[in-house]
């Protein structure tokens, strides 16, 4: 892999993510830096929709890579995760070399579990890419899976390689670029994180938001983005079970697009709230009186904010 | 910049070790194996922006969002004075340590060191197990009948000694769940193709039996919600040597207590002595033995821990009298949020231990509609039954739990 395409410098990550449009705050990106050059995984945790999957997404096609995605779920296993037996196949050959009459036991057992009958799942195809550059992978959800898999993991993040007790280890012949993501359901065990760098992928800053909302929903008013960040922005102060993520903000502005909206008012707050909030108590907790209050702020703070730039 | 004039390549690589044994004395699980990753991460990054400076640092160095404060603080200290940090440490060690002894002093050794003496043997095999019920019959048994019917607000210190014993070797047997994970089995449901090709390769032509697998069954997760308020005190204590030996006896045991306040204590309890960890616990809770806001406590939990906690089909022990100081609309709300989001929700309370109990205060009657399972918990008898309630593990014995439930509410 020419380690040359890298970018090699934290100002480059930020640069090559923004072209791609992902606008990661320094931190994200030094994190990001780190990880290619270090070549470690990156472990990211943080709040449902926060960006975390997207930027493997975004990593794969600035680094051309492919994206090779593991979904976790309760009970997934080697053979939906790593690589599995051709069995059908296994068993057709089997029939056919009794059929020809000569077996020899010993060559028939080595030949069956060759790599001709491997199937191979996201873990393997990751370390053995068809076309030879390493990939991205994604490790979507990890927190949904159970420990069994999680030590599983350990080989492969370690070492980039996986066993299988029929054909030995199986290594990667360059490393692929490993992404882990956690909602945090539960807390991940250490032995994985230890082997990986930490990043805890917070909620973005009114400014970043406010760019990444301009370069998302096309056609959105300049007013109506900044008055509706800075309304998701305190709705975030407030004491919600669920804050709003970047993808509920991106869902609710194309929302209002939709509807033709150049301004928040508080009747069309109501009416779409739906798509910021996933909770029936937290909508209820917006009240008219208080969406209101927030929809005046946000409206002052995005009146000053366009003065401020006159 | 400052750091720059302050350390050539040398003496940062020194600083940052220097800087990971602080955080290591801080608590922070910081490795060698760290401290080279972080000396790798700083030349990759340079020492040029602070800024990414400590970025580097913190992916590697911390593992939990949680740390991230100590980190924070670590890191504006220390990089601005490496010395100075160490000088406070070592101005609040002593201080830290000073809290230990007298609660250590406080428990009770000789029913320790009786149980040390007495050799019975820990091994899970059946075999042992057996012997080890023999010598509690001989040993202890006129006592144990008595202690078993016995309040725990009614006893003696001695006594108390000797259920806190009892309490430790008994175990719970919570209902073992199917998971999509299967082992290989003599009789199973699905064929193990594997294993039979790999059978059939060798076995000529002949005809082969089939291999088979079975679903494999684990135990849930447990959470543990307890109830640590002054008309809860006594029977506190005792639950809490009850919680430390199932924490240490399962995985997936979380323990949380509250009064006014809701505390974690999971990882003060995973200590293996019954006496460090009991004393670790009375150090980090603050409201023992104070008023109750059920209401309150439950809602941060739900806010929280739940998800957190529950994720895994969880049961949740709620371990309360239900004596609310302050009940409003929101006790019922957060035990409905609290029911609807765990596998089961038993509720344990030492209030019925009277016979004629009734739910007539208001937290009670707010609590119980949301409730699979409503337990005594006020002496050994009632833990045994406990252990029988939570074996029943089909979702019918939930649906009767809460119609039992509603016979009492009524």
């Amino acid at each position: 892999m020419p380690s040359s395409l890298l970018p090699d410098s934290v100002d480059a990550v930020v640069a090559l993510l923004e072209r791609y449009d992902y606008f990661a705050d320094r931190r994200l990106a030094t994190s990001v830096f780190l990880a290619l050059k270090m070549r470690r995984p990156l472990f990211l945790e943080g709040e449902a929709g926060v960006g975390k999957t997207e930027i493997a997404k975004v990593l794969a096609r600035a680094l051309s890579r492919s994206l090779v995605r593991l979904q976790c779920y309760e009970g997934l296993d080697t053979a939906s995760a790593v690589y599995e037996w051709n069995y059908p196949r296994q068993m057709i050959e089997i029939r056919l070399t009794e059929a020809e009459g000569k077996v020899d036991r010993e060559a028939l057992a080595t030949n069956i579990f060759s790599e001709r009958f491997l199937i191979r799942r996201p873990i393997l195809q990751a370390l053995q890419p068809d076309d030879g550059v390493a990939p991205v992978l994604l490790i979507d959800e990890l927190d949904r899976t159970d420990e069994p898999f999680e030590a599983y993991l350990l080989e492969v993040l370690a070492e980039y390689q996986v066993t299988i007790p029929e054909l030995g280890a199986i290594k990667a012949a360059s490393p692929p670029i490993v992404i882990i993501t956690s909602n945090r359901t539960r807390e991940i065990h250490d032995a994985i994180k230890r082997r990986c760098l930490y990043h805890w992928v917070d909620f973005p800053n009114a400014e970043r938001e406010l760019a990444i909302v301009r370069r998302k929903v096309p056609g959105v008013d300049a007013r109506l983005s900044r008055e509706v960040v800075a309304f998701t922005q305190r709705l975030r102060a407030m004491d919600l079970f669920k804050s709003p993520g970047i993808a509920e903000t991106l869902d609710w502005a194309e929302a209002l697009v939709a509807l033709d909206r150049m301004s928040l008012d508080p009747e069309t707050v109501a009416d779409t709230l739906g798509a910021l909030l996933k909770y029936q108590d937290d909508i209820g907790a917006i009240t008219p009186q208080i969406a209101a209050q927030l929809v005046a702020q946000a409206r002052t703070e995005a009146q000053t904010a366009v003065e401020a730039r006159v | 910049m400052a750091e720059r004039q302050l350390f050539g390549r040398a003496h940062l690589a020194e600083n940052i070790l220097h800087f990971a044994r602080v955080l290591r004395k801080a608590g922070l699980p910081v490795g060698p194996a760290k401290v080279i990753a972080a000396l790798e991460a700083v030349e990759a990054v340079g020492v040029d922006k602070r800024e990414d400076f400590r970025a580097a640092l913190e992916s590697v160095l911390i593992e939990r969002h949680e740390q991230q404060v100590l980190f924070d603080q670590a890191f504006e200290l220390f990089w601005r004075n490496p010395h100075l940090l160490e000088r406070m440490l070592q101005l609040l060690l002593p201080k830290i340590y000073g809290r230990v002894p007298p609660a250590e002093a406080e428990a009770p050794l000789p029913s320790r060191l009786a149980e040390a003496m007495a050799p019975a043997p820990r091994a899970p095999s059946i075999e042992a197990q057996e012997q080890e019920v023999d010598l509690d019959a001989t040993l202890t048994f006129s006592s144990r009948e008595v202690l078993q019917t016995k309040d725990f607000e009614t006893m003696t210190v001695a006594e108390l000694a000797q259920v806190k014993l009892m309490i430790a070797r008994l175990r719970l047997p919570l209902p073992e769940l199917p998971t999509r994970r299967t082992r290989p089995a003599e009789r199973g449901t699905t064929v193990d193709l594997r294993a039979t090709l790999r059978a059939m390769a060798s076995a000529r032509g002949a005809v082969v039996p089939l291999a088979w697998r079975r679903r494999r069954s684990r135990r849930p997760p447990l959470v543990v919600l307890c109830d640590i308020s002054g008309s809860m005190d006594r029977y506190a204590r005792m639950l809490l040597f009850f919680l430390h030996a199932i924490t240490n006896d399962r995985d997936r045991v979380h323990t949380l207590l509250f009064g006014t306040r809701l505390t974690n204590i999971t990882r003060h309890l995973r200590q293996r002595d019954v006496d460090v960890a009991t004393a670790r616990v009375s150090a980090a809770v603050s409201d023992w033995a104070g008023g109750t806001r059920i209401g309150a406590c439950l809602a941060e939990f739900n806010r929280r821990w739940s998800r957190r906690l529950l994720g895994q089909g969880a049961i949740v022990l709620l371990i309360t009298d239900g004596l609310d100081s302050d009940v409003g609309d929101g006790l019922s709300l957060e035990m409905e949020r609290l029911g609807k989001s765990c596998r089961r929700l038993i509720w344990l309370n030492p209030l019925l231990r009277y016979e004629h109990f009734e739910a007539r205060p208001a937290g009670i009657r707010a609590m119980l509609p949301y409730v699979d399972e409503f337990l005594p918990v006020h002496n050994l008898e009632s833990l045994t039954q406990l252990t029988a309630a939570l074996t029943s593990t089909s979702a019918r014995h939930a649906t009767r739990g809460r119609v039992n439930a509603e016979r009492f509410a009524a």
